[in-house]
């Protein structure tokens, strides 16, 4: 049955589609195990899940079993009728079609698939409609209120204040002053003329830009690790580096280990189109929300009892939200536990050069020089907008020792490249060692200091944070202030933070914390002038709180 | 000595990091690896592999650096405060409000004002690759189909089967009428989906095509338009090549179609879908700008959010919003460039003539599809890819087989032109000429 081999078999050949199109129009029902028709879409796609192994047997014992408990666990809604539905697949059967094709959140409403008139409405993917409902996120709510009313010290003093984006603008004025400066020739220097800049390049970015990223690096962890540029692939920003690695490293239906809470944008990195799933690993306060591989290994074994294959571990280091570094041993036993698991590692080390504290910042590629340890498994993804204040300029790296995860990120990058123009740019930025030296010291101070001020504002108001010393933001206890202990509660004061304080936090729930209450602040949006102005609206909520008893 | 086992296992990566749905594996990007070995050179390597393979406009540099060099402010920050509103915009996946008001109206003046382009609309990608593959993962779900008309350009393999998991399913088109799309085609491609029980999702077509060369007529678009209402489907007009038509007139797009029948306007709407690009009218494929318009606004928030996942450098918006906006500097590229298209074309078609060489009718693009099936040994497809072999190695020109753009017929071949100097054409049409006479001369001894 072509429609459910096209499923798991990925290896078509491109012209598989003719052969099929020219041979006879009668189906036969060639290959896979067994009967015919409707019981091979049923079986089939999930043998997918239950680790592309077990046949018939394993094939049509587990598929019931399983698609009670993925809808009870995954509380998928059913999608409503098609219009004009292909020939037959029973209503049952395209359930469970969609169950393992896709692990989204679905949820096609009767109400938009039902005729309006005599205009059928046009159908969009399941992809399309869960990316339509997590529009209602509160961390997508809170991002769209502060675009229609953002805060302006002097234009819009009542506008919402942003601390629900990691992203650093404390040193824009040192960018800023360099691209003025150095700009234009940067662009139009001598050696270059338009037909160099406006040609195809490489996908995966210019070989010299990998060359000054890699010493770039190099610089940021202190010396204590080298970067191989060959090894690097340049991306359109590090969302999209770890989305590819998610389809180089796994398969829709597997998933990924990932301790919480975790950055709010890995639901849509990690999830959305790759129809992979993410496995939360708590860790809690008691601990200071650190990681620890007995949890780990907890949620390995209970993904391996549901027949859910696990490919590997995200995380990331320093953390978002918490902004703790790991510690070198916990990095150890991390590469113990992927090597006897048989998995991969991905580290999210976008804040590494971002660490504003006192402990030492050890990076997973330094980590993995001294062990003896199989680096084809660990990934690690990196990203010049935060450390270097460059949001918009979109740079993401992948870099890994892996040559068949290059390769095939190399090919992947064609759909995600950074402009040569902005390469360009980069390169003339990045030499300049004395800017980049600077930039890293002046850097720090300034999120030291800004972090400093903030988390003692708020200590203040009693409000208590985990210590952190790396990334933008701090990780809040305000759980004292919420009425009732539990996401409710929690998201009850979100919106009064929301709409009473006017601004803009992120909740915990939104990184899957476990204990309610806890909220990220970012505080590396802020000048110095907003801190007092941001802590009286705290403040005022925090009473109105209080006072409501 | 014992053969040694492997006993660490290693570790696996995913079906789509090792399939070959990437596609580079085929003739089309062989070709390209022969010249990367050998690049043809003016004067440093003047008998190397010239590169026809390439669909990269270089004919109107001239005037892109003519444009930085007068405004060295575009090319570097906001010159200008930016309102503060406009910069807590810009970062995201937004996009920069002046470049996106500065791509509607550039778009607005390819189709010479017959169309209304709204930039709340405007979704922008890295790359018209990135749109095409983006728009199928919001239209179609893994094992979905969409049709597309043949020939058709070989990157489609990739960009919207690879990661997508959706099915290609041909238009069959043949040189009987010039590879127009007519209905019984279309309906044939659906029937044949239905048959392979596939769900079709859309029809994705190319206007000017690749690598036919040629617009796509206001009638055949009508009808195309009639298909996908019918049958409840999408259309994705991949217009790329639009400021690319030799003349303005002739190029017709499906947004003018759709407004010039608003009585129907609404049960066509929320399916139709273009795709745009500066790589290839603006000659600007390093700049990595594509964008996604669509009526649909479930369509444009969804593919606004997903564009996360390939974003334009912030930069680069700005510099291209002053370029842009600048409506005289737009309009005289956009009419010298068409007059250097066309001239070119005319240069080619008239050396491939004086080979004996006959081209399809083409008013559209940076390439020409010509027919060298009197050339083949046997009018297959082995045939044709033994004839290609000729040309890329023995001949040293990088030229596209029409199966790789899976043409019905044997024989064609998508043939490049404003990649390179009108010089290089010259010597490229000579090796051309010259091939053709020595097989003559062949057959008469």
């Amino acid at each position: 049955m072509t429609r459910t081999r096209s499923y798991i078999d990925r290896n078509l050949d491109p012209d598989e589609d003719y052969r099929a199109a020219a041979s006879s129009k009668t189906t036969s029902s060639g290959g896979g195990g067994g009967s015919g028709g409707a019981a091979m879409r049923v079986i089939v796609p999930l043998q997918g899940i239950v680790q592309g192994r077990g046949g018939l047997v394993l094939g049509s014992v587990i598929p019931c079993a399983l698609f009670y408990f993925l809808r009870l666990y995954l509380k998928r809604h059913r999608s409503g009728p098609s219009k004009t539905p292909p020939p037959s697949p029973s209503s049952s059967s395209d359930q469970l079609t969609d169950v393992s094709t896709g692990v989204l959140q679905r949820s096609l409403s009767r109400a938009y698939l039902s005729p309006r008139g005599s205009a059928a409405p046009a159908h969009v993917s399941s992809r399309a409609a869960s990316v339509l409902k997590d529009g209602d996120s509160p961390y997508f709510v809170g991002l769209k209120r502060f675009q229609e009313d953002p805060y302006d010290e002097l234009a819009n003093p009542n506008g919402i204040i942003q601390l629900g984006y990691a992203e650093n603008k404390l040193c824009l004025d040192l960018v800023r002053e360099w691209a003025l400066a150095n700009g234009r020739h940067a662009i139009l220097g001598d050696e270059l003329s338009i037909s160099w800049l406006t040609t195809y390049k490489p996908f995966d970015g210019l070989m010299k830009l990998k060359l000054v990223v890699a010493e770039f690096m190099s610089q940021i962890t202190e010396g204590s690790a080298s970067f191989d540029p060959s090894q690097l692939v340049l991306t359109a920003g590090s969302s999209t580096a770890i989305e590819m690695l998610t389809f180089c490293l796994s398969d829709p239906g597997n998933a990924f280990l990932v301790p919480t809470p975790y950055y709010p944008g890995f639901d849509g990195d990690v999830k959305w189109r790759s129809g992979v799933e993410i496995i939360p690993v708590p860790c809690r306060s008691a601990d200071n929300f650190s990681l620890s591989v007995n949890a780990l290994d907890r949620a390995f074994y209970q993904a391996k009892k549901r027949g859910v294959r696990v490919r590997g571990i995200i995380l990331s280091n320093p953390s978002n939200p918490v902004g703790t570094l790991l510690k070198r041993e916990t990095l150890y036993d991390l590469l113990d536990f992927v090597s006897e698991k048989n998995i991969h590692l991905v580290c999210n080390e976008i804040f590494a050069g971002s660490s504003h504290g006192d402990e030492e910042f050890v990076s997973v590629a330094e980590a993995v020089k001294s062990e003896d340890c199989d680096r084809s498994r660990v990934h690690m993804v990196y990203g010049l907008s935060d450390d270097m204040c460059l949001t918009g300029f979109n740079i993401g790296v992948i870099y890994s020792s892996n040559n068949n995860v290059l390769a095939a990120s190399k090919k992947l990058s064609r759909f995600t490249s950074i402009s040569t123009l902005t390469q360009q740019l980069l390169i003339s930025m990045l030499s300049d060692a004395s800017f980049v030296q600077n930039f890293i010291r002046v850097n720090q101070k300034r999120l030291q200091k800004m972090y400093g001020e903030f988390v003692a504002g708020l200590k203040k108001l009693g409000i208590k944070c985990t210590k952190s010393t790396g990334g933008f933001c701090c990780w809040a206890d305000m759980s004292g202030l919420i009425r009732s202990y539990n996401e409710k509660g929690e998201m009850e004061l979100w919106g009064k933070l929301l709409n009473i304080g006017k601004i803009n936090v992120t909740p915990g729930s939104c990184c899957q914390c476990i204990e309610p209450g806890w909220f990220r602040f970012c505080f590396s949006t802020l000048s110095e002038d907003d801190v007092p102005v941001v802590m009286e609206r705290i403040r005022k909520v925090s009473e109105s709180c209080k006072s409501l008893g | 000595m014992a053969i040694g086992i492997d006993l660490v296992p290693s570790v696996q990566l995913s079906r789509v990091a090792e399939s070959e749905k990437h596609g580079e594996n085929s003739p089309y990007f062989a070709g390209w690896k022969a010249y990367d070995e050998d690049p043809y050179h003016e004067v440093e390597n003047p008998s190397g592999v010239i590169q026809m393979g390439l669909a990269e406009n270089q004919v109107s540099f001239d005037l892109l650096e003519d444009y930085l060099e007068k405004h060295p402010e575009a090319s570097i920050w906001g010159k200008g405060a930016l309102g503060f509103r406009e910069k807590a915009l810009f970062q995201d996946y937004h996009g920069l409000l002046s470049f996106r008001k500065a791509m509607a109206s550039f778009m607005e003046q390819i189709r010479g004002g017959r169309a209304k382009f709204d930039s709340e609309r405007i979704v922008l990608t890295a790359g018209a690759t990135a749109a095409n593959e983006l728009l199928t993962f919001i239209l179609a779900n893994p094992g979905d189909a969409l049709l597309v008309p043949t020939p058709y350009y070989p990157g489609f393999d990739r960009d919207l089967r690879w990661r997508t998991g959706v099915r290609i399913v041909p238009i069959i088109c043949n040189s009987s009428n010039n590879f127009q799309i007519t209905p019984q085609v279309l309906e044939a491609a659906y029937e044949n989906a239905e048959s392979l029980n596939l769900r079709v999702r859309g029809v994705l077509i190319t206007n000017p095509s690749n690598p036919l060369g040629a617009t796509i007529q206001r009638q055949v678009l009508e009808e195309i338009l009639d298909f996908v209402a019918r049958k409840n489907i999408h259309l994705v007009s991949d217009e790329i090549y639009s400021g690319s038509a030799f003349s303005s007139s002739e190029f017709v797009s499906v947004a003018e179609v759709l407004e010039s029948r608003p009585d129907r306007h609404h049960r066509y709407r929320d399916r139709v879908h273009i795709v745009y690009s500066l790589s290839k009218d603006l000659g600007l494929p390093g700049f990595r700008v594509g964008t996604i318009y669509s009526y649909n606004d479930k369509v444009v928030t969804t593919a606004r959010r997903m564009s996360s996942f390939t974003l334009i450098s912030s930069q680069t918006q700005h510099l291209l919003a002053c370029m842009l906006s600048d409506t005289e500097f737009t309009s005289r590229y956009i009419e010298t460039n068409r007059a250097r298209l066309k001239k070119r074309y005319g240069i080619i078609v008239e050396g491939l003539e004086k080979a004996g060489i006959e081209c399809l009718g083409g008013n559209a693009g940076l390439f020409c599809w010509m027919n060298l099936s009197p050339l083949l040994e046997e009018l297959d497809r082995e045939g044709e890819l033994e004839l290609w072999k000729t040309l890329v190695y023995e001949l040293k020109l990088n030229i596209s087989p029409g199966s790789s753009c899976h043409c019905s017929e044997p024989g064609w071949f998508r043939v490049c032109f404003a990649n390179m100097s009108e010089h290089t054409l010259e010597v490229a049409l000579a090796r051309i000429q010259k091939y053709v006479e020595q097989r003559m001369n062949a057959v008469i001894i």
